[in-house]
């Protein structure tokens, strides 16, 4: 009978355990494209993870990160290099344009009134719907060092942090679903 | 007599989400689905043919029942009930 209890707590502890360790509803994506219709995947799939009952965090580096630059704020101060990445890349969402097809702006531009006209949100307002379900933004602070980008020409979000790989990993090990973008 | 489904199923609460595109139907859903009460029916109306595959995993994934779904035309109807 000992033997029995002591095998049921034995039990209970690694049940305990393997709790402990298994991921949570939660989805962590990587934003490294600054393409429209990349980035367009990866807020469908933010804002439909919410709906499925997930929590959904998104980490933008690299190409990713000018994507969640305000257009409507301007820093001065930056260096030679700073000031040619902040002129190169878009300046938010409104600016990205498709990996594919682009045919020098012609193609994003046709994209775009085809999204509109089959009722496809645009960046703009996935963004806006990303904050209204609580979607979490982190911006890799490593990338707006290499391009210059300060935190001062970012956008207004109500859940947007700054940081680096850890932040990101330790979300993403809590997560059933990860994802490159 | 024939006596359709529909005729018989009584929604607390309709939800118009025609002309809206994915991912946006099961974002309206999970959101209008909340605001009624456990045991209560939504009538969900859509466009998107990717509904008809969307609404069920939706359902499956959030726990809730899809009691039954009309198509005419165009337009597609899910008469969810709120179980979660």
């Amino acid at each position: 009978m000992k033997v029995l209890e002591k095998q049921v707590a034995e039990l209970q502890s690694q049940l305990d355990a393997l709790k402990q360790k298994s991921p949570s509803d939660k989805l962590s994506l990587i934003v490294f494209s600054g393409d429209l219709d990349k980035a367009l995947a990866a807020f469908v799939i933010a804002t439909g993870a919410v709906a499925m009952g997930m929590e959904a965090n998104m980490f933008f580096t690299f190409w990713g990160t000018p994507l969640l630059r305000d257009k409507h704020k301007h820093v001065g101060g930056k260096d030679a290099m700073g000031k040619m990445f902040g002129t190169m890349l878009p300046t938010g969402t409104t600016q990205a344009k498709l990996s594919k097809m682009n045919l020098g702006g012609m193609g994003t531009v046709m994209m775009k009134a085809l999204m509109k006209k089959k009722n496809v949100s645009s960046l703009k307002e996935f963004l806006a719907l990303a904050e209204e379900l609580e979607v979490n933004i982190l911006i890799c602070e490593m990338s707006m060092d290499l391009m210059g980008f300060k935190r001062e020409e970012m956008i207004d979000y109500k859940y947007l942090t700054y940081g680096g790989v850890a932040s990101f990993l330790a979300e993403a090990a809590d997560s059933k679903i990860q994802l490159f973008i | 007599m024939e006596v359709s489904m529909s005729d018989l199923i009584k929604a607390d609460k309709i939800l118009d989400l025609k002309g809206l595109a994915c991912p946006l139907p099961v974002v309206k859903m999970s959101k209008g689905i909340k605001e009624v009460e456990i045991g209560q029916i939504v009538e969900a109306q859509t466009t998107d043919p990717g509904s008809l595959t969307d609404f069920p995993a939706w359902a499956k994934t959030s726990g809730n029942e899809i009691l039954q779904t009309d198509q005419k035309s165009d337009v597609i109807k899910f008469y969810v009930k709120r179980v979660s």
